[in-house]
């Protein structure tokens, strides 16, 4: 550990409006299941020494039906996710990125509000929300807000969530129609993603497909969509993928491969979807 | 004298201590008015120092720079290049060159240290290098030959840097003690450790090492703790206190050794019917900035540059060279595991430039007992390539699948390798190993230098002193290896330790037999109190080497073995599944089954991962992905269960007819792998064959 965690300081409130409060009054760093914090602490890279431990919070880790819409509390964890009833039977592609998060031990203490609030492009769950038009519940001392996971974020590492909210829940309309996911990850297991798609299969020729890791946000796939429901070929929709794509060379993986990949995914989806 | 220890898996000596968690590694250990040491390193792969600078409060805190070396700043290898802190220049990233200690790990880390640069240009292309460490000819015959082939087969085959992994990070602590200083640390050769801190701090200060128990070394811990042993040292020195340095995974990453990268290129010239006419290689190791061990590396990366084939006409010339980048070391396999992917894939492309079956042409090929290697030694009985070769190809079908798989997304690929057991050519015969045999009042101790890092040591050497000596293997001891009280065995490494070192042991044994009579040792102690038994090593005599020419006996004895992989390309990801893996091999006989089935499933994986995943950033001449996040090694998803058949060929100079296998297996699973995806068409030539890889490669016509 590089960073003096003697120093640090943690307020652990025991009600969501303390926490809300206090994330008012005192800028601080919301800590869920502390996955993604702990490895910028032990690197040193961490700036924040003031930090607001979620924990106590059991109203955010309920997952429950309102209705058609399916509410997942943020603080649920990837192990809760695989677990519940609801998502295996509402969203079962969520349950499949939920396993490949990690190892065991990380899908223990990982939320879902977490991977969408750290922001990272390679985010497992990321391209599932985006996929079925998610939406993610925002709250402030000043109320509650709603912003689709499509307009969630703004740039690498950025969105619209500002320092004093919280993300409370992510609320899932009704999906029909073949959920289909797939993670590309540098080996078989305990791996970051190169690439990670998400679809769903609506009809003949309507699809919803998101993909992560080719850009630095999540990318919804509406060009790509848009060729299909007017009937083009999976040619013209995979150029179209590709064109709204723009993946880097990086430690992981390199632009062509993840360029060409993503191609081939789009196609294998449409494929074993029809 | 019935045999009952060697040949069962008897359980481990140190397997309930690792079970329960009661075993004390490095970093469990601490004593009264202990320091925690820190290490300030180069961020720059070459410059000159202008100024290094305190921002911070120096109170309380131990600070060594290179003024306070007693003795040699050099450390003690084979060349004395590398200093243990840097003095006016930085050769790589991560060179030592300030050390700090305090009683607090916090403030510790807290405290900023600057230092300026005047950078330089750095040399990080090892093809472009003109500084050579080292430089070795082999000739057989005459290479010129290659005249007379009917076929000419050339290639240039690339392997990337490999780190260790192993699970305990570098760790050592310092103890000053009677007017001297003690360290006990992580380490896989306390007496390479002793030589060097007896350098470092001079004739007046008194050095000791103890290993502590380790977790794991693969080379990585043979001469580079030495470093870590030598800075802890010289904070205890100074402070008069106790000091512990334990690197982090990202320190252990960015700043220490790795296997060498290298760049082998082949000319191979056969007769239309297969036979092996004249073979040329070039070897070239990317040594790094300072010379370690990487002579040694190079010659034994080039003597088996040919492979285990029969052919009268061979050059093997090898360079060893400078990079501004962290220097490299061992790591099991020591340079072999470089030029055998070289030459099986080599192989591979010759018997399809022939038309010719990949078996039928290895067979036709591959040494057999009076046949001579590239260095000119008369292979005798031990000599099992045909028989590992066969075994393989029988058990896994070989033939019917490479036939079936044709068209499909799957493969099948064999690789034919060999390891020479034991230091090169005279090495064992300057080493002087002993080995140390006591009688106590229990039973009997073994007192020697060589390290349990995980390899099963201490069960080994007493399954053969119990059987040698006709007693219960429960009532042989292994005492921890502390320079002060066991002799120098030699290190523990190039898959010596059970060949050489149990040899050892086992003369001790039968000699303390002799004297015991019909007691048991305790019943002697008893009778007597205490006896010792101790000898020296003596090589095979009929074992000739002259270092000048590079001919001769390379090496007492190999093993042997083939490995066959089974592999799937996922069409939309590239993603390489293997699906079986077979690993024949012959190393004389396993003194403990288990154990030796622990290693050859240990090498294949790592050797499997070397072939496919782990891949070295870097940028710059430092390590970018030194995390393991990004720089993955193999998980259990990752491989299948490993096949793997020991087969037999009892060697008459090792203990109970054992050859050495820690290396062994991490010389097939590369080229079997590369074979495999040749098989579907991907001409790779490079290692790590990652998908971005395999997609890249153009996919030619099947053979
Ligand atoms: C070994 C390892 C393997 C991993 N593997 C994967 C993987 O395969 N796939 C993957 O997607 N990720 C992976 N991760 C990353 C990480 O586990 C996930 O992103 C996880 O979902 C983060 O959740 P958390 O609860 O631990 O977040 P934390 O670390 O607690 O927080 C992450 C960020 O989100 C903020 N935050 C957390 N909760 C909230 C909230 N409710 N409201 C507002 N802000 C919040 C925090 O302030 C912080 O900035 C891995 C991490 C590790 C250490």
């Amino acid at each position: 550990m590089r960073i003096a965690t003697s120093s640090l300081d943690l307020r652990r409130p025991a009600t969501l409006e303390s926490a809300l409060q206090a994330l008012r009054d005192d800028a601080r760093t919301p800590i869920a299941g502390a996955t993604d914090l702990y490895v910028t602490l032990n690197f040193g890279t961490l700036e924040a020494r003031r930090f607001l431990d979620l924990s106590r919070l059991a109203e955010l880790r309920g997952i429950t039906e309102r209705g058609d819409t399916l509410v997942i509390g943020a603080l649920a964890s990837f192990t809760a996710l695989q677990r519940s009833p609801l998502v295996v039977k509402r969203l079962p592609m969520l349950v499949e990125a939920a396993r490949l998060v990690g190892g065991v031990q990380i899908q223990n203490r990982a939320t879902l509000g977490g991977n969408i609030a750290n922001a990272s492009p390679a985010g497992d769950s990321l391209p599932v929300l985006a996929a079925v038009d998610a939406a993610i519940v925002l709250r402030s001392v000043d109320g509650e807000r709603r912003v689709p996971m499509t307009e969630f974020y703004t740039g690498y590492r950025a969105s619209v969530m500002r320092p004093d909210e919280l993300i409370t829940a992510v609320e899932v309309p009704r999906v029909e129609g073949h959920q289909w996911f797939r993670k590309v990850g540098t080996r078989a297991a305990l791996a970051i993603s190169k690439v990670v798609v998400a679809g769903v299969r609506d009809g003949p020729r309507a699809a919803r497909f998101a993909i992560g890791s080719v850009a630095p946000t999540v990318v919804r796939a509406r060009k790509a969509e848009g060729v299909l429901a007017k009937g083009g070929k999976i040619e013209e929709a995979v150029r179209a993928l590709q064109a709204e794509i723009t993946p880097i060379d990086d430690l992981r993986s390199t632009a062509e491969y993840r360029t060409a990949v993503a191609g081939n995914l789009l196609r294998r989806f449409w494929a074993e979807t029809a | 004298m019935p045999v009952t220890a060697v040949g069962q898996s008897v359980s481990r000596k140190d397997g309930i201590g690792k079970a329960t968690g009661a075993a004390k590694y490095a970093d469990d250990l601490t004593w009264p008015g202990m320091l925690h040491g820190r290490t300030i390193r180069s961020t720059v792969p070459r410059g000159r120092i202008r100024a290094v600078l305190f921002d911070f409060d120096t109170t309380g805190f131990t600070i060594v720079d290179h003024a306070d070396v007693p003795g040699s700043n050099m450390v003690d290898l084979i060349e004395r290049d590398q200093p243990l802190l840097a003095v006016h220049e930085v050769r790589h990233v991560g060179e030592p060159i300030l050390l700090l200690a305090h009683e607090d790990k916090e403030v510790l880390h807290a405290a900023r240290v600057l230092v300026e640069y005047e950078e330089l240009p750095p040399l990080l292309d090892p093809e472009g290098s003109e500084q050579t460490f080292k430089t070795i000819t082999i000739d057989k015959g005459d290479a010129a030959a290659m005249a007379g082939a009917d076929l000419v087969v050339e290639g240039t085959y690339q392997t990337g840097h490999q780190e260790h992994i192993y699970i305990e990070p570098n760790g050592v602590i310092a103890v000053p003690e009677d007017g001297g200083i003690t360290v006990h640390g992580s380490i896989q050769c306390p007496f390479y450790a002793l030589k060097a801190l007896k350098a470092l701090l001079g004739p007046d200060i008194p050095a000791r090492v103890v290993q502590t128990e380790t977790g794991g070394g693969f080379g990585g811990k043979e001469e580079f703790p030495s470093i870590p042993a030598g800075h802890a040292a010289l904070l205890a020195h100074k402070s008069g206190r106790p000091v512990k340095i334990i690197y982090d995974r990202v320190e252990d990453m960015v700043s220490t050794t790795k296997r060498h990268p290298s760049i082998v290129r082949h000319r191979t010239g056969v007769k239309r019917d297969g036979t092996l006419v004249a073979m040329e290689v070039e070897v070239i190791l990317d040594g790094g900035a300072y010379v370690t061990l990487s002579p040694v590396v190079l010659s034994r990366g080039c003597i088996h540059a040919a492979g285990p084939y029969r052919c009268d006409n061979i050059r093997i010339e090898g360079r060893a060279v400078f990079t501004n980048t962290p220097p490299n070391g061992a790591f099991r396999g020591f340079g072999a595991p470089q030029t055998e992917f070289a030459v099986e894939v080599q192989m591979e492309r010759v018997a399809e430039a022939l038309g010719m079956d990949p078996v039928e042409f290895r067979r036709k090929n591959a040494l057999r007992a009076g046949d001579t290697t590239a260095t000119g030694q008369v292979l005798r009985e031990d000599c099992s390539a045909l028989a590992v070769l066969d075994e393989a190809v029988r058990r896994t079908e070989f033939a019917r699948k490479r036939t079936e798989y044709e068209g499909t997304d799957r493969a099948i690929g064999l690789s034919l390798f060999y390891h020479g057991a034991g230091f090169t050519g005279s090495g064992e015969r300057y080493l002087k190993s002993r080995a140390r045999l006591e009688v106590t009042p229990t039973g009997v101790r073994i007192a020697t230098g060589s390290t349990e890092i995980g390899q099963g040591t201490r069960t080994m050497h007493a399954q053969i002193v119990a059987d040698a000596l006709g007693v219960p293997y429960e009532s042989v001891e292994v005492a921890q290896p502390d320079t002060k009280h066991v002799v120098d065995s030699g290190p523990t490494v190039a898959s010596r330790t059970c060949m050489v070192v149990g040899k050892i042991l086992e003369e001790c044994a039968v000699e303390m037999r002799s004297e015991l009579g019909k007691l048991s040792p305790a019943e002697y102690f008893a009778k007597h109190g205490a006896m010792t038994v101790e000898r020296m090593y003596e090589p095979p005599d009929w074992i000739r080497w002259d270092d000048a020419t590079y001919r001769g006996d390379a090496y007492a004895t190999y093993g042997w073995g083939c490995d066959v992989v089974e592999l799937e390309v996922d069409p939309d990801t590239f993603d390489v599944r293997l699906l079986e893996v077979t690993a024949v091999q012959e190393f004389g006989r396993p003194i403990h089954p288990a154990l030796a089935r622990g290693q050859i499933e240990g090498g294949t994986v790592q050797g499997l991962g070397y072939a496919l995943l782990e891949r070295v950033v870097m940028r710059n001449g430092a390590m970018a992905n030194a995390q393991l996040t990004n720089y993955t090694i193999p998980t259990t998803l990752d491989v299948p269960e490993i096949d793997v058949v020991m087969l037999e060929n009892p060697y008459p100079g090792g203990p109970f007819g054992a050859k050495g296998l820690g290396e062994l297996p991490m010389d097939g699973p590369a080229p079997a792998v590369v074979n495999a995806l040749r098989h579907l068409g991907h001409d790779i030539r490079a290692i790590p064959a990652t998908p971005e890889m395999i997609a890249a490669s153009p996919v030619a016509a099947r053979t």
